[in-house]
């Protein structure tokens, strides 16, 4: 089959906390399953192709932010691949700028895209630290597991779904318990991570909707992720090493 | 001059403080549980213990420490906070452990304003601000408009880098030398610090639509020495490696030609330094020789890339408060150009360094233990890139001088 094509939207103002990992992640991913994922990068200032098959935007500081919102808004591309129903994964301030409104540098509250009934308001206080959720995304059951980190929260409408429930850590808003969310082939989310390379169920849940069925992975391609995940599961880092020695024990090879 | 009666209690304190911690074995030199007792006793200590000396603060995000030490080595002698304790609390200690009248500090980016407020500085050395520990610093932006209510305070020479577009731009309108390092970040400056747009690249200079630009720069470096825009130059010749110690070497020149140290002189005491507070010391693992680096953010990988790519390399990194807790800064280091060879793994998050190899396509050889991992590592000279708290472990295993 074709290539993959992977759109990364304005990485250098929307890829703060490393989010452009995702991208890496899917082409190694898809890469190990005999599929070719072609990277395709935004500049700011340049138009967004309607005919990519995924589109990743990550998040940004709030100026940023605030140039990628209007950018957008002006070049049309990114809502014209929404209404062909091609599937953005949202990442932080990637996520509010696709809401209704979302909050500038100063704090004023600027006009979003529009694409997904979110607001944004701020939190009582920032929320920063490791987060695990359980998600459902096209029939699956996902445990997702990341970083978060914002001081803005998100409130969802009723046109749109959570993409979680948070299990440890903040998500959306501050008591609502609520991770990320989904809308039409929009996901969602606050989790940094990178969100597809600690999440490798997710990832593969992206690429079916480009791909369909997938090819077989080798059984050991995934265990550095499953190292990690369990490291920040059990404890984080306070015994984090002898988790590690003893995980690295199991997988002796 | 006799320090108020407080002060000197204060002083009394955080010495019979440091006694006690240095009996109880927990390592280091305890200056910031020192200072913190001193300022217990007396909330003024920096002040009053700064009073009558010639201050230069160090700061920036990547290679403040190195530079305090090759500024002190530099001038000869001064009171510092050699082992890096960059709050008040650790910079309170560095004044009360010496009388010496000049003084070279390093001091935390996000403590400017409080420090310079008390200790009254001549100037402020600032060498780059970048994303790093995003889960303190937030925004790089931020802390930039911080630094210019500083600068604005302190009326102290501001030594800054022109090639960052933030810290130009919190220099801009104080009194200021342009110090250009050589060195280029462009993927931390994206937005212009004034008006939000997209700063733009041309030859190694950034200008925005909004009309900020690149100031001029009035010195620099490069493999020759530090260069003046009047056409003077200072050659000089630095034992540890890469263009970023260069640019680091160069700052600490000039501020210890701001304490007064003729230039000359400076540049030949620069010539000996092998390490700067454990930084590229030599240590043993493995039952061979390793040098020593910090690496805590991408933009120090990157620079370290520049002069140790060739090199086998063990990646150690935790994820402690000091580290920064959030790890995906990993994949803003470019692990791709290693593809075909393989690199060591280690620390708390280990796992995470091995996942981010295996997804850049790197064969990694991961281990709990730094010695088990050295041992399996390619011959040639081995290289440690250690995440802060790993660093501060490792470098108490310094074969030479700390």
């Amino acid at each position: 089959m074709n290539a993959i094509r992977v759109i990364e939207v304005y990485p250098q103002l929307l890829g703060t906390y490393a989010d452009r990992g995702n991208a890496l992640a899917l082409r190694q991913r898809a890469g190990a399953r005999g599929l070719r994922v072609d990277l395709h990068v935004v500049r700011p200032g340049e138009s967004v192709p309607r005919d990519g098959d995924l589109y990743l935007l990550g998040g940004g500081e709030d100026a940023a932010q605030a140039l990628a919102a209007s950018m957008l808004l002006n070049d049309g591309g990114l809502a014209r691949a929404v209404e062909r129903g091609r599937t953005v994964l949202a990442v932080c301030a990637g996520m509010q700028i696709l809401g209704t409104t979302f909050v500038g540098p100063d704090g004023a509250v600027l006009t979003g895209l529009g694409l997904v009934d979110a607001e944004a308001t701020a939190l009582v206080s920032r929320a920063t630290g490791d987060i695990v959720t359980r998600a459902q995304l096209d029939g699956e059951a996902l445990t997702l597991i990341g970083f978060e980190n914002h001081r803005i929260g998100s409130r969802l409408g009723s046109a749109c779904r959570p993409l979680g429930r948070v299990e440890r850590g903040r998500g959306n808003h501050d008591t609502d318990g609520t991770e990320g969310l989904v809308q039409g082939s929009i996901v969602a989310t606050y989790l940094h991570g990178p969100l597809l390379a600690l999440n490798p169920q997710l990832a593969d849940v992206l690429l079916r909707r480009v791909a369909g069925a997938l090819p077989a992975l080798d059984t050991a391609h995934d265990d550095w992720a499953h190292t990690a995940r369990a490291v920040r599961l059990r404890e984080g880092n306070a015994g984090g090493l002898r988790r590690l020695a003893g995980l690295l024990r199991v997988r002796q090879r | 001059m006799l320090s108020p009666l407080r002060t000197r209690s204060a002083v009394l304190a955080g010495r019979f403080v440091g006694h006690a911690y240095r009996l109880s074995g927990r390592g280091g030199d305890g200056a910031s549980t020192r200072g913190r007792a001193m300022l217990a006793v007396d909330p003024n200590a920096l002040h009053t213990l700064a009073q009558g000396r010639r201050t230069v603060m160090i700061t920036g995000t990547n290679g403040k420490t190195t530079t305090t030490h090759l500024a002190v080595a530099a001038l000869g002698q001064a009171a510092t906070n050699a082992s890096g304790a960059n709050m008040p609390s650790g910079i309170v200690a560095a004044y009360a452990e010496s009388e010496h009248p000049s003084a070279i500090i390093e001091v935390d980016e996000l403590y400017i304003d409080i420090v310079a407020r008390q200790v009254k500085p001549v100037a402020i050395v600032a060498l780059n601000l970048l994303r790093d520990q995003l889960d303190r610093m937030h925004e790089v932006a931020r802390i930039g408009r911080r630094w210019q209510q500083a600068f604005r305070a302190a009326g102290a020479l501001v030594i800054a880098n022109p090639a960052d577009p933030h810290v130009a731009y919190a220099a801009m309108d104080v009194d200021h030398l342009w110090f250009d390092p050589g060195l280029r970040w462009t993927d931390d400056s994206a937005t212009c610090p004034r008006c939000g747009s997209l700063v733009h690249w041309r030859v190694r200079r950034w200008a925005c639509t909004c009309g900020l630009a690149m100031p001029a720069p009035d010195a620099w470096v490069d493999d020759d020495g530090l260069h003046f825009a009047d056409g003077g130059c200072q050659p000089f010749s630095l034992k540890l490696p890469g263009a970023v110690n260069r640019g680091n070497a160069g700052a600490a020149l000039l501020a210890a030609r701001v304490l007064g140290a003729p230039l000359a002189q400076a540049a030949e005491r620069l010539a000996d330094m092998r390490s700067a507070s454990g930084r590229y010391a030599s240590i043993r693992v493995g039952g061979r020789m390793a040098r020593l680096v910090l690496a805590k953010n991408p933009a120090s990988w990157r620079a370290v890339m520049q002069w140790a790519a060739d090199h086998p390399i063990i990646a150690i990194v935790n994820a402690r408060a000091a580290d920064g807790r959030d790890t995906s800064w990993l994949y803003d280091v470019p692990f791709e150009v290693f593809q075909g060879r393989a690199l060591g793994a280690c620390g708390e998050r280990a796992a995470d360094v091995a996942l981010r190899l295996h997804v850049a396509g790197v064969r990694a050889i991961v281990g709990a233990d730094l010695d088990h991992v050295a041992r399996q590592m390619p011959a040639g000279e081995l290289h440690v890139l250690a995440s802060y708290s790993a660093f501060t472990l490792l470098r108490r295993q310094a074969v030479e001088a700390p």
